[in-house]
């Protein structure tokens, strides 16, 4: 196939052209947001539409941060995404050592439950989630986030966590075992270590799910402290409609971390998209 | 440590986080909303019950709007099998033969793919500004100016308008599962073709493309699933309008849930949504076994 792929014919040169013309596709859209982002609307709206700009102006982000908020509805993001990555680990990796590894009766039907969740969509459930909220006063807060987004992602955190576990050799455990380790030892010390590959990629996965999240957020959360930044841009585009910058200026704030984690590590990434739908 | 594995009280200590939050949070939530669909109410005053009322006044109410918003869910669904999936599956194809720049071009694909959702929306519309967006700015300037529009504003092409960024955005994903399907089969089929002296074309239509039945299986619920519980997306660029002509039945349940506070009609849309996904995939899990058999 190697050999083949040096030769240069015009078959070779169509499929090339398509799949640049793709990448234009794929890749201008973002160009654009990047470019209007540091532009003035002068600028966007007429004078040099899809060229850099002419003046660089970084006023729009210090606005997007400042007035727009933005800041506060990026650290809320960030801590409602780490808190829900933390705690779907550490409940799906318990759950997944004593469903894999426990010896009870029930836990293959116990299984298949957790699992019957991948296809169960948010909206199931959100009318009680939020009464059961307002009844304990826990709308408006980060908690009316982070449960929910811990327990959606849950189902797909065990099915992953179990395909790589069951690959883990017992002798490691057996020996710790023998080393007077007692059960919450020889996971915490053995198999949380070893699991490692596995919870970068279930990590990714959540991040990605509890970072971009819309519905929840809008209708749990109508205090702007504890706003998420999905919702922030939402509402800084409704403030600041007929200026662009700062709203360019936010949706690159909103999409560079995701987007530093995709350039390091892009295959990681993929893989973890892929393994959680092939899967279930 | 046969011992160990066997003490109940830690298998239960093990489990509980994850029950707690399956049962408090899924669980029971369900059921919760399986009993809300038979209530007439209104979350202040008391409730009563009305059987399957609900599901019937929610497809035999005009006013409601939900037989609309189920043909653009179809609608949408229909263009991402017919559209998306095959410009996917091109990509897929073309990429997993080998070609020059091929994680080069799978990673730009699968940008799109990890941006939020909600960003994707704001960017489209500006792209769709009738007055300064990139397509009506391109058409005044080739010239064509005639065929600017305010593609979001009309009701005649709102919908189509929701469904481009949704290609935009997926067209990679699904290239990724069929690419990663391709690049799990084996081999030797495609060489002894070739030996064969099959073209190109016929090694993928009677050779890859049929043992990739899985992986479109795969994609083909998702594109239907996804289509049919689509929100963030169509809240963020139109929120069903102009004049519901982009209604999806979660926007519909939305409102009927946070705007009318009709929690029976609501929970009745939402079990509705619940049930035509899994009934899809089963669907289209029965029409792929068919073909197999056919095949």
């Amino acid at each position: 196939m190697s050999k083949r792929r040096m030769i240069v014919t015009p078959r070779v040169i169509g499929r090339q052209t398509v799949l640049i013309i793709w990448s234009l596709v794929q890749l201008f859209p973002l160009y654009w947001m990047l470019t209007f982002s540091l532009k003035e609307n002068s600028e966007i709206f007429g004078s040099n539409i899809i060229g850099l700009p002419h003046k660089w102006l970084w006023s729009n982000y210090t606005q997007a941060l400042g007035a727009g908020n933005m800041l506060q509805y990026f650290m809320n993001s960030l801590f409602v995404t780490l808190m829900t990555i933390l705690i779907t680990v550490l409940a799906a990796t318990l759950a997944t050592y004593a469903l894999t590894r426990m010896v009870w009766r029930g836990r293959k039907i116990t299984m298949s439950i957790f699992l019957l969740g991948i296809t169960i969509p948010i909206h199931a459930v959100i009318l009680p989630v939020f009464l059961v909220l307002s009844k304990l006063k826990m709308v408006n807060s980060y908690q009316a986030l982070i449960i929910p987004y811990s327990a959606f992602a849950l189902s797909m955190a065990i099915m992953i966590c179990a395909s790589f576990m069951v690959s883990i050799p017992r002798e490691l455990e057996e020996a710790a075992c023998l080393d007077g380790c007692n059960l919450l030892g020889v996971f915490w010390h053995v198999i949380l270590p070893m699991m490692r590959p596995a919870l970068a990629t279930l990590s990714i996965f959540i991040f990605l799910q509890a970072w971009n999240e819309l519905m929840f957020a809008v209708i749990f959360i109508s205090d702007s402290k504890y706003r998420t930044i999905t919702v922030g841009i939402q509402n800084l585009s409704g403030s600041f409609t007929t200026d662009w910058g700062p709203i360019g200026a936010a949706l690159v704030i909103a999409t560079f971390p995701v987007l530093i984690a995709y350039a390091f590590f892009s295959r990681k990434i993929q893989e973890g998209l892929v393994a959680g739908a092939l899967k279930g | 440590m046969d011992k160990m594995m066997k003490n109940r009280l830690a298998i239960l200590l093990f489990l509980l986080p994850a029950l707690i939050l399956f049962i408090g949070i899924i669980i029971i939530p369900i059921f919760m909303s399986g009993y809300y669909s038979f209530l007439d109410w209104d979350g202040i005053t008391k409730s009563t019950f009305v059987g399957f009322q609900n599901y019937i006044q929610m497809f035999t109410k005009r006013t409601i709007g939900l037989g609309d918003a189920m043909r653009n869910a179809f609608v949408l669904a229909a263009l991402s099998v017919v559209i998306q999936l095959p410009i996917s599956l091109f990509f897929a194809l073309t990429l997993a033969k080998g070609i020059r720049g091929e994680r080069f071009y799978i990673s730009v694909f699968f940008i799109p793919v990890v941006i939020s959702t909600t960003v994707i929306g704001q960017l489209w519309l500006k792209i769709y500004n009738p007055e300064y967006g990139i397509i009506n700015s391109f058409l005044r300037t080739v010239g064509l100016g005639e065929f600017a529009k305010t593609w979001l504003g009309d009701a005649s092409t709102a919908l189509v308008a929701v469904f481009i960024p949704i290609l935009w955005q997926y067209v990679g994903y699904h290239m990724l599962l069929m690419y990663t399907g391709i690049k799990s089969q084996p081999q030797e089929l495609r060489e002894a073709a070739m030996i064969d002296g099959a073209s190109e074309w016929q090694i993928s239509r009677y050779v890859t493309i049929p043992l990739l039945r899985p992986v479109l299986q795969v994609c083909v619920i998702f594109a239907i699933t996804g289509s049919l519980k689509i929100f963030d997306l169509v809240y963020v660029l139109t929120n069903g309008g102009p004049a519901h002509a982009s209604e999806v039945p979660t926007t519909i349940m939305v409102k009927m849930l946070f705007l009318r506070n009709n929690y029976g009609i609501g929970s009745s849309i939402a079990m509705a949504i619940i049930f035509l996904c899994l009934l899809f995939a089963g669907l289209t899990k029965r029409f792929f076994r068919t073909e197999e058999v056919s095949a």
